[in-house]
């Protein structure tokens, strides 16, 4: 079939590869614009002294300008600035929050003698609520999915008592749960109201 | 289109598309963007099946093996991604933004007719008017690549003769939670 003819069998246009910051993600040249700019530019210096300079030095900053006027262009400088400040506030906010959010493991009593186990906080470690209780699921070889609670939450309830091997398997790190630090568990037991209403 | 989108939260469901609304989809594109089959075969081959992530807000996103391709808003134009028109820059009609504009985009505005028709912006001359409705990619003044898409809200003779008000209605950009999203 092929090499006979000199027509290509395909007209495909083939794709531009553009590269990425590994930072902020952006393509290179609008890394001024995102809030890391800082350690763009150290990331990229690091990786590619070439690429650094073709948008960093002193001659390419003056041509990037363009029809901006001069005080326009400080003014980009002083956002971006600001936006780095924000930003670096804000990962240390959702860090603490993070390291300080609770993982609510509660055994409900249904019926007598019939349990429920509700896990709660699993998703402030970018847990996978749907993988994680399908985890559940296939180890206590029971029913276990994604609900919200009367708050609006997402949380995981399980069929049957198992509160002490869901602890376990935290502790244990296993799978989707690696990286939920044990001390941030607390267990709670709900009894069934008396009388009812 | 794409503020506080979060996949968690605001995809309904996921399933793969019938064959036939596949070919329907595929001459709409054809004929909607800027694009021959060929190149269209290299990201979205005739063979393999694309999945409808359904979304808030009817929208709808098309994705192959997890990485979305392009969407569309209620039964609307296809918009690519923006890392598709990254790729493949020439499948919408472009316009341009001057540098002073960059900033306001990327923080969600809709761009104004004068960030479009000053010194550093750039609309196509009257033979090549894009009409008031159309999905353009928006290109930036000193950059390569495109920093967002959106749709024209006039014509662009108008903006021109106008010169004021909202030119293009910004869809998606750079940094926006549907850039986050690489795969779903
Ligand atoms: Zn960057």
């Amino acid at each position: 079939m092929a090499s006979t003819t000199e027509q290509p069998t395909s007209q495909a246009i083939p794709p531009i590869k553009v590269r990425y910051c590994e930072v902020c993600t952006f393509p290179l040249e609008y890394c001024e614009f995102g809030s890391s700019f800082t350690k763009c530019k150290e990331s990229l210096l690091e990786e590619d002294q070439d690429l650094y300079d073709k948008f960093y030095s002193e001659e390419a900053l003056a041509k990037k300008i363009g029809t901006l006027s001069v005080e326009d262009q400080t003014k980009l400088e002083k956002d971006t600035a600001a936006k780095e400040v924000k930003a670096e506030k804000k990962a240390d906010a959702a860090l603490k929050k993070k390291l300080a959010s609770q993982v609510t493991i509660k055994r409900i009593e249904r019926n007598k003698r019939k349990f429920v186990t509700s896990v709660h906080g699993l998703e402030a470690f970018d847990v996978d609520l749907k993988k994680a209780a399908k985890q559940f699921a296939q180890k206590f070889a029971t029913g276990a999915s994604v609900t919200k609670n009367p708050q609006g939450q997402d949380e995981i309830v399980i069929q049957g008592d198992v509160s002490a091997d869901v602890v376990e398997m935290i502790e244990d790190g296993v799978g989707v749960l690696k990286n939920v630090p044990k001390d941030n568990i607390v267990e709670v037991e709900e009894k069934k109201k008396k009388g009812g209403d | 289109m794409f503020k506080k989108f979060s996949p968690s939260t605001d995809v309904s469901g996921q399933t793969s598309v019938k064959t036939s609304v596949q070919r329907s989809i595929r001459s709409n594109i054809l004929s909607q963007w800027k694009i021959d089959q060929d190149t269209l075969e290299q990201f979205w081959p005739k063979k393999e099946s694309l999945i409808l992530v359904k979304c808030r807000d009817h929208i709808s996103i098309y994705a192959l093996h997890g990485e979305p391709l392009f969407f569309q808003h209620f039964d609307g134009p296809f918009y690519p991604t923006l890392r598709l028109v990254h790729k493949y820059p020439f499948i919408l009609p472009m316009v341009r933004i001057d540098r002073g504009a960059i900033r306001f985009l990327l923080a969600g505005a809709h761009m104004m007719c004068p960030g479009l028709t000053s010194i550093g912006g750039y609309l196509p001359p009257p033979e090549n008017e894009i009409k008031s409705g159309t999905p353009v990619a928006i290109f930036a003044e000193g950059k390569e690549h495109a920093v967002g898409l959106g749709i024209t809200k006039m014509d662009t003779e108008e903006m021109r003769r106008v010169n004021r008000n909202i030119g293009i209605e910004t869809v998606t950009y750079l940094g926006d939670d549907l850039w986050a999203v690489r795969s779903l």
